[in-house]
């Protein structure tokens, strides 16, 4: 493996992390905005209360995802701005719009008025972000962009506006409110944990018909690359696993397997479109090998990457503890 | 979490705070003074990421805007518990909050004037341009004064109306009252920033800073005569009033450092121009961010004013 691999392959763990913590924050945006019933209020309490403490650290992950890629693979990181701006600003009018609104809520001193606004652009924000997100991914596997001589010959609405990029969409806003609503699990008690139990399953089953609808959507060349990665078998029968493994959990109501079961369906979902990128950033058009990659560059990198890990590791680990450890 | 914890994340927060300002202000020196590279044919060969550090913008620019964040919160906490002093006197936490931040001003923002003489003379010798835009300086001259006010008059290719410091200008770039300052007219005017820009940011940063000064100034002299400033209502509205002058002396800043740096992104070697990104209709994002970000201000300056009040409350 050779350092710019490993670079990838750091880029990819991240992205896992990513959505795996952040992933679940804006998951609970959105059962934030459909919380009803009669403990509809109280589920947006215990919603507020679980993010509060970790949404901001859980984007580090992201930073860390931008900053990589433009040290290390400069040209990826150009093809893919130019050719996804428009949707990658709205990702970033999202997370803007979620995050203050979010600290608004929770600063806003006076009544009940103001923060339910606030609260309402937080969930609804949150719901679509994933979506904006998710087209995005899908625009970078498209294999629709045509980038040749600094021209983007292929427009700008290429690849993220197919039928398969609102697949992508659907299924990251599915996959993200399956993580928030097992992780509630883990949070509450009573009645209101298994308003969350049901969420879970409910969204669990829902991502089948959208995973496959995603699959079949997807680009031939995606296909291809991951029908013939040697892991696929493994990975598919896994994710499946994985996923049976999570329904049967929740239905028997034992929630840290449910937990382990969807975080291990969900990184493998990322590991599966991962493989299918075979290193490229944007299919067939910039990957490892044509990105501008300076050889000078990438053992200080990994050097201050691991050297930096040392203080943010253990960072986290005393977040998670603090907020995270007395229950889960 | 324990106390000592507490306290550790703090510090924490603190050193890799100013670390990771100083990292990129190392950028934007770079920016400013690339090194460590050769350009062939285009191509970036015998690359030294590490020497990003060497590069001579970095130790005035990186010390000028340390100081610069610490002098500014200094100066605006000052003046956020000087109004709740003007609202409720007496308050004990709000006097000793007021002390605190007006000593740590006391540090700050003399050392900020001497990072910025030091970043002056830095620019004078590798950004000419910038100085000379700063200065509205067009014509090169032996024994140069400094502006106080004024404008470039493009046409006449003149700076008019400002009051001038005799020998400052020449002080300021090379610590020698006759030394040569080169004008803008030893330069292509297709390398020149929006001089008029750079002009007027550059004053109102300096004036900001001024003033920031003189109410350090006031503090310390009327400590030494051992009187109690934090209870005279006409330093607290002093106060009240330089409290956003560090905000904006910053802003005024790097626009100086920025806009001084126009046309160059990455200054002799790439032209701004040709480091935007082809997407056509770009005032489009630049105004959705530019209204979204006025109402989050707005916000955000509503929420604070609500949330001041109530700490008053603890006094």
């Amino acid at each position: 493996m050779s350092a710019a691999d490993f670079v990838y392959l750091t880029m990819g763990v991240a992205l896992v992390i990513y959505v795996l913590s952040a992933g679940a924050d804006f998951g609970a945006g959105v059962w934030h905005l459909l919380a009803r019933g009669p403990r509809g209020e109280a589920q947006r309490k215990v919603l507020e209360k679980a993010i509060a403490p970790i949404w901001e650290a859980n984007h580090v992950w992201m930073i860390f995802i931008i900053v990589v890629m433009f040290t290390a693979f400069p040209r990826a990181f150009a093809v893919v701005s130019i050719a996804f701006h428009i949707p990658i600003t709205l990702t970033l009018i999202g997370i803007v719009l979620r995050g203050a609104a979010f600290v608004f809520r929770a600063y806003g001193l006076r009544p009940d008025a103001t923060r339910e606004r606030y609260g309402r652009v937080f969930a609804w924000s949150s719901a679509v972000t994933p979506v904006f997100l998710g087209w995005v991914l899908a625009g970078m596997s498209s294999g629709a962009v045509v980038y040749e001589g600094n021209v983007m010959r292929s427009g700008y609405a290429a690849g993220w506006t197919t039928p398969y990029a609102m697949a992508v969409g659907a299924f990251a806003l599915t996959l993200f409110a399956m993580l928030a609503a097992v992780y509630m699990t883990l949070e509450t008690g009573g009645e209101t944990q298994n308003d969350f139990r049901k969420r879970a399953l409910a969204t669990e089953l829902a991502a089948a018909p959208i995973a496959l609808a995603t699959f079949l959507l997807a680009p031939q060349a995606l296909k291809d690359n991951f029908t013939q990665s040697v892991w696929f078998e493994a990975v598919q029968i896994l994710t499946a696993a994985a996923a049976l493994t999570a329904i049967a959990a929740l239905v028997r109501k034992r929630y840290r397997l449910a937990r382990a079961s969807v975080m291990l369906q969900v990184t493998l979902i990322v590991v599966g479109w991962g493989l299918a990128m075979r290193g490229d950033f944007v299919l067939g058009v910039v990957g490892i090998h044509n990105s501008g990659t300076q050889a000078a560059t990438l053992p200080l990198l990994i050097g201050i990457t691991l050297g930096g890990s040392l203080l943010l590791v253990p960072s986290l680990v005393v977040l998670f503890r603090a907020f995270k450890g007395a229950k889960a | 979490m324990s106390p000592r914890l507490h306290l550790w994340a703090g510090i924490v927060v603190a050193f890799c705070g100013a670390m990771s300002g100083i990292f990129v202000v190392a950028v934007n020196a770079w920016m400013n003074a690339p090194v460590g590279f050769t350009l062939v044919d285009g191509e970036l060969t015998d690359i030294h990421p590490m020497r990003v550090f060497s590069s001579p913008a970095f130790p005035s620019q990186a010390a000028h805007m340390t100081f610069a964040a610490y002098a500014a919160v200094s100066v605006l906490a000052a003046g956020i518990h000087a109004f709740a002093l003007l609202r409720t006197p007496g308050s004990r936490f709000h006097e000793l909050a007021l002390r605190i931040t007006l000593i740590m001003a006391a540090v700050a923002v003399p050392l900020q004037l001497l990072t910025g003489d030091l970043a002056g003379k830095h620019i004078a010798r590798d950004q000419p341009v910038k100085l000379a835009a700063a200065e509205a300086h067009f014509h090169t001259t032996q024994g140069a004064p400094l502006s106080i006010g004024g404008y470039a008059d493009m046409e006449a290719r003149e700076r008019k109306l400002a009051i001038e410091i005799p020998y400052g200008l020449s002080l300021l770039a090379a610590s020698d009252p006759h030394a040569t300052v080169r004008g803008l007219e030893e330069f292509p005017e297709s390398d020149w920033p929006p001089v008029n820009i750079v002009h007027f940011a550059f004053q109102i940063m300096v004036a900001c800073g001024s003033a920031m000064f003189a109410l350090v100034v006031w503090f310390v002299v009327a400590k030494l005569r051992k009187k109690d400033v934090t209870r005279q209502r006409l330093f607290l509205k002093a106060c009240v009033a330089a409290a956003p002058l560090g905000m904006i002396a910053i802003e005024a800043g790097w626009t100086v450092t920025e806009v001084g740096r126009q046309p160059w992104i990455v200054h002799g070697f790439m032209r701004t121009a040709d480091a935007v990104t082809p997407m056509p209709g770009l005032i489009v994002p630049f105004l959705t961010f530019t209204v979204l970000y006025v109402v989050l201000g707005v916000i955000v300056i509503a929420l604070l004013r609500a949330h001041v009040f109530q700490a008053r409350e603890l006094g």
